[in-house]
């Protein structure tokens, strides 16, 4: 079959080379159009992704009078800043940005160090009942946290830590996927390196504090981003561990400004407080873009 | 081990490497649980616990401010005899077979759009799409609820200026509200998808499709060929991932309809949340909370099976 179309291509040879100039030129402009309708495709999924969320900071910046009017318009006549004003009036929001930052940042900080010491003890020290203590592990990992709610809420009820910062951190202060992602990170790195510093005589927490740490600091950042996010953006934990405006998250003080459990709203105020509280996260991305983007990619592996 | 070997020396020796070896296990026993103690304490306290307790709680009648009595599975019983957990499993089930595959979907479609090189822009494309996924699904919620309200927004507004459609109120028509939240959360997580398909692509070799194309084969059938078995893992991770995410739904549902109009946005997560924060009624609750729990933990095993199933094809 090969030695057929050999002899073929050769009897063909000029024919074919005048065919692929026309060919060349037609796959040029094929692949121009292609481009073109690729930004074209690009441009308005950005318009469309991008736009609610420029609505947000265009309403924030509305008096109230023109966001309750028809038509509505995409740009006001004037600006104002009301509704920024009428936000610190109606909630304790200074309280509650402390508040999510005492949460996130908290569970962030301890939830990443006993994640990490986890992930050693289960990579890298080969001990009876290891494999046991994984498979529980993976078991726990299918576990939906919101199927667990009611108990969790009743044992610290009975605490009363209700409201308390205590009560809304503590049951956040290990993550089995954090555990997982670190454990993945640590078997990776070659074992010569403990295994030189226990020959020194280095004990097992200086070598994990002092080599496998440092070393495996991209996966900790990505943990830790992934939880920070996770917990300032958690709406039904903090909805349901705090009841005063004044212990709510910030993410669960703007829902009861939507008009669960308060009076309507106007959205002026409403889009102040979701800029507000969305303000942050935002920050803190476009300092770690890149490495948050490669962290993603990180945890899709798997 | 060595006891075949008669030499009284050799035998000694092995015992005290033997005794050696114990110690040194016994020790690893004790600095291998150090470390992972912590961790297993928390999750011992807030997940092994809750896991066997909210079984119990779900055979009573247990209210939020006292204890109430054994029932067995009736609060199972009446939960399937009930045609409202019938509506919030089918919402729950159809927001997941629903979402999932459109979000991977649309995320690889603009994976694939962002994964050329001849695209100027790459990077600012990639982080237009990506900040949904940043802000919280509350903030999310509240600029959509704004811009489909049928008296105050934009879209509404542009329906009938443009289309002639009056009055177009997609959260509060039976028929469309569910499939907007579903269109809501793609919009804010395609990105974080986009994102894992971008590494995915970028982990199959330039090389194979380089032999493809002096193959001559068209870029359909690179796609079908090379493409979508490379991200075969990828698949795997983002489908499942996905669906579990799903049943999960609470924060869209809570401030977008409530449930409503008429229950038909009410998932199982949502009423979990009004039975036992807003009714007390703790035992059906938790019934309901164990159905999650079992949805979820088949799912789970669906996916340790298909991943078993695929390390095996490739070994073989």
């Amino acid at each position: 079959m090969s030695h057929a179309a050999s002899a073929n291509t050769v009897s063909q040879l000029d024919q074919e080379k005048l065919r692929g100039d026309k060919l060349k030129r037609r796959a040029h402009t094929r692949s121009m159009i292609a481009r073109v309708l690729t930004y074209v495709l690009l441009i308005a999924m950005t318009i469309l992704i991008i736009f609610p969320l420029l609505i947000v900071l265009i309403t924030s910046f509305t008096p109230n009078k023109q966001t309750q009017t028809w038509p509505p318009k995409v740009i006001p006549s004037s600006f104002t800043f009301d509704n920024y004003i009428s936000l610190f009036q109606r909630m304790p929001i200074g309280k509650q940005m402390l508040n999510t930052v005492i949460f996130a940042g908290a569970v962030t900080i301890f939830s990443v160090f006993f994640d990490a010491l986890a992930a050693y003890g289960l990579s890298r020290i080969d001990f009876k009942g290891r494999g046991f203590l994984l498979g529980i592990l993976i078991a726990t990992m299918m576990i939906p946290s919101m199927a667990l709610l009611i108990p969790v809420y009743k044992l610290l009820a009975s605490m009363n830590l209700v409201n308390s910062y205590w009560g809304i951190i503590i049951p956040r202060l290990a993550d089995v996927g954090g555990i997982f992602l670190l454990r993945q990170f640590f078997i990776s790195l070659p074992k010569d390196l403990d295994n030189a510093a226990r020959i020194d005589g280095a004990g097992e927490f200086r070598i994990f504090l002092q080599i496998v740490l440092p070393n495996a600091k991209s996966a900790v950042l990505v943990v830790a981003m992934f939880n920070f996010m996770g917990n300032w953006n958690d709406l039904l934990w903090p909805l349901i561990m705090t009841s005063k405006p004044e212990t709510r998250t910030i993410t669960a003080g703007l829902a009861m400004l939507t008009g669960h459990g308060s009076s309507v709203t106007p959205y002026g105020v409403v889009m102040a407080g979701a800029l507000i509280s969305a303000l942050p996260l935002l920050i803190i991305f476009f300092f770690i873009q890149k490495s948050f983007v490669q962290g993603i990619a990180m945890t899709g592996i798997k | 081990m060595s006891t075949s070997l008669k030499i009284p020396s050799a035998q000694g020796a092995g015992q005290e490497i033997k005794e050696n070896k114990k110690t040194l296990s016994r020790r690893n026993i004790r600095t291998g649980l150090a470390f992972v103690a912590p961790a297993l304490i928390v999750l011992a306290v807030f997940v092994f616990y809750p896991t066997v307790k909210t079984f119990f709680t779900s055979l009573t009648t247990d209210r939020i401010n006292r204890s109430g009595h054994f029932v067995g599975l009736q609060n199972y019983q009446k939960l399937f005899t009930n045609a409202d957990f019938w509506i919030d499993f089918r919402n729950t089930v159809i927001y997941a077979v629903v979402y999932a595959p459109l979000v991977v979907i649309v995320a690889l479609a603009f994976a694939l759009l962002l994964n050329r090189k001849d695209i100027k822009g790459v990077g600012f494309f990639r982080t237009c799409l990506f900040m949904p996924f940043i802000i919280s699904l509350t903030v999310a919620s509240i600029a959509w609820s704004f811009l489909l309200s049928p008296s105050l927004g934009l879209i509404p507004y542009w329906a009938n200026q443009y289309f002639g459609i009056q009055h177009l109120d997609l959260l509060g028509t039976k028929s469309t509200a569910l499939a907007t939240i579903i269109l809501i959360t793609v919009w804010k997580n395609f990105g974080y998808f986009m994102v894992i398909f971008l590494a995915g692509l970028q982990g199959i070799s330039a090389e194979l499709y380089e032999a493809a194309s002096l193959d001559g084969a068209n870029a359909w059938q690179r796609f079908l060929h090379i493409t979508l078995p490379g991200l075969r893992p990828t698949f795997n991770y983002v489908v499942i991932f996905g669906l579990i995410g799903s049943f999960q739904v609470f924060d869209q549902v809570f401030i977008l309809t409530s449930g409503g109009p008429d229950r038909s946005t009410e998932t199982i997560v949502y009423r979990i949340y009004t039975e036992a924060f807003g009714n007390g009624k703790l035992g059906y609750a938790s019934a309901l909370s164990y159905i999650l729990l079992i949805m979820t933990l088949i799912l789970g095993i669906v996916q340790l099976v298909s991943n078993n199933k695929h390390e095996k094809e490739e070994i073989g």
